[in-house]
């Protein structure tokens, strides 16, 4: 009995570690993510983007940290206080509860579960929660605009996500993150990865994952020249640091997801030697940057969209390819008989 | 006491408090939110009996859709706390009559149940297959056995979806404008644009 407990104490220490361990990378790599994002912006409109605080402003992320935890926290008199100061925790906690299943190289995940993508989608689908809930609790009209606007469009476009997921679990036959990976490796290489056999659905899920993480051009929560800062305006200081943190947090899943569903995880895109001697969490981390990439550019240079125009690209465009995608998917595996053939 | 006793006492216990919650608190909101936490934690005791597949999709549908629209329509309402106190003595009667029945009935249920000798003690523990995954399990049996009552609730989805869509389309006006995607695709530089050489002092007429 006491083996057992001094087992299970062990157990629970290790995880402990590997989740202290994953968090301090992630919240370090965001930071610098989040002088990425500011910086390809600041390029691509011809400026220099900050460069004040370290060399090429390398420790900005952490001055402004500084800022932001040293302000004061206004919490406005008619607000609802408790859901208040409840909803930036909540957003931070749910977009950080999602990394502990992603498997960041093979066998480097904290729980590798049997249904990891579904679980992923799960706690992505729950972050509509901090927005509401903030939304709501702020007792004033922008916010609450903001979240109305939020909860229909997260709600939407996560119906042609859940899509797009089926359809690689078709491909797969697990539900798995791991597993996703490594039905991926193949000795075709980067051509193998389900980014070039399934294009049209690669291309559905970039932009709903933009959507979903209420990225521009669909930041229509926030939109500052319609709703001051939307869900936000009434935050200061550490509430508000959580909000934004959660937001990147979530947009940073989002990347990850893509890269294991589409872009092959931890493999080399080059299935030889020496490019197979790399660690894989290099190649994960790599592939990362490049959707993350992906996403800043599409920030800096395509306009907000309108609201109906956003509904009208989730329901009546997305909804309908995703849809037909499964069909078609399931026709052709079925068919040709490589229906089963996956890892799971 | 093992690890998932305590995991289990600890979610049955909130997940009770919760559902509490959601009918004391005074706030619309607040109950919708209790009832977010109950959900999640039901999630968290079909993992520890072995259902991962059908706690994400707790949280997926419960949680993740029909809870954000119950909080959509619940913050929208405007609730007038005092007219609902008032309301609450006239309609006590009513609510301790329907409670009393209920009672008395669950009481006769597990009344013939403790003291009748034919009826099992003890429910037969659903077989968790070892050799496949729960999604495997479930797809195996929906898909084959079950495949009618499947394709049946697929059908009073369809129909209820069909008569929401009903209730809500309204009548398009005339004389209102509409944004044609496509027209405004296809407009290009020769539809669009009239390159006109003015001449100096006459303008262009027209």
């Amino acid at each position: 009995m006491t083996s057992g407990f001094w087992d299970t104490a062990l157990n629970v220490a290790l995880i402990l570690a590997q989740s202290l361990a994953l968090l301090s990378a992630l919240l370090v790599f965001i930071a610098y993510i989040l002088l990425a994002d500011r910086k390809v912006w600041a390029a691509v409109q011809l400026r220099r983007g900050p460069n004040v605080v370290g060399p090429w402003g390398l420790l900005q992320s952490f001055a402004d940290l500084l800022k932001f935890v040293l302000k004061e926290p206004v919490v406005p008199d008619s607000a609802n206080k408790g859901v208040f100061l409840l909803a930036p925790l909540v957003t931070c906690f749910l977009a950080l509860a999602a990394w502990a299943v992603i498997p960041v190289a093979d066998g480097w995940a904290i729980a590798d579960i049997n249904v990891g993508i579904l679980y992923v989608f799960a706690i992505s689908s729950l972050g509509v929660y901090g927005v509401i809930m903030g939304g709501w609790a702020s007792n004033s009209k922008y916010p609450f605009l903001g979240a109305l606007r939020s909860a229909a469009q997260m709600v939407s476009y996560e119906v042609s996500i859940g899509f797009v997921i089926i359809t690689v679990l078709l491909v797969v036959g697990s539900l798995n993150l791991s597993d996703i990976v490594k039905a991926q490796d193949t000795v075709l290489g980067a051509f193998g990865w389900y980014w070039l056999w399934l294009f049209p659905m690669f291309v559905v899920f970039f932009i709903s994952a933009l959507a979903e993480t209420n990225r521009p051009p669909f930041d229509l929560p926030e939109a500052e020249s319609e709703l001051v800062a939307g869900f936000m305006t009434e935050y200061a200081s550490t509430p508000y640091l959580l909000f934004m943190l959660g937001e990147y947090v979530a947009i940073m899943t989002m990347c990850a997801l893509t890269t294991i569903l589409f872009l092959g995880g931890w493999l080399s895109p080059i299935p030889f030697p020496p490019f197979t001697w790399i660690p894989g969490v290099f190649w994960f981390v790599g592939k990362m940057t490049l959707v993350f990439f992906m996403f800043a550019m599409v920030k800096a240079f395509v306009p907000r969209y309108r609201y109906d125009q956003l509904m009208r690209l989730g329901w009546k465009v997305f909804l309908p390819i995703s849809l037909a995608m499964v069909v078609i998917v399931a026709a052709v595996l079925q068919i040709t008989g490589w229906a089963g053939q996956g890892v799971g | 006491m093992t690890l998932p006793d305590i995991f289990f006492y600890i979610f049955a216990s909130v997940m009770t408090a919760a559902a509490f919650m959601v009918i004391s608190s005074k706030n619309p909101v607040h109950s919708v939110l209790f009832l977010i936490l109950a959900f999640v934690n039901a999630a968290g005791l079909f993992i520890l009996m072995g259902a991962e597949f059908l706690a994400m999709i707790l949280v997926v549908v419960y949680v993740g859709a029909v809870a954000v629209l119950f909080m959509f329509v619940t913050m929208m309402l405007d609730v007038d706390f005092a007219e609902l106190r008032d309301g609450f003595l006239q309609y006590l009667p009513v609510g301790v009559l329907i409670g009393l029945i209920m009672l008395t009935e669950l009481v006769l249920v597990v009344g013939a149940w403790a003291t009748s000798g034919k009826l099992p003690k003890t429910m037969p523990k659903a077989p968790i297959p070892t050799d496949v995954t729960n999604a495997q399990a479930l797809g195996r049996v929906l898909y084959t056995e079950h495949v009618l009552l499947f394709q049946a609730a697929g059908l009073v989805l369809l129909t209820a979806m069909v008569g929401a869509i009903v209730l809500t389309m309204r009548e398009r006006r005339a004389g209102v404008k509409r944004q044609n995607i496509a027209d405004q695709v296809a407009r290009g530089p020769a539809t669009a644009i009239d390159v006109v050489k003015v001449p100096t002092g006459q303008g262009i007429s027209g």
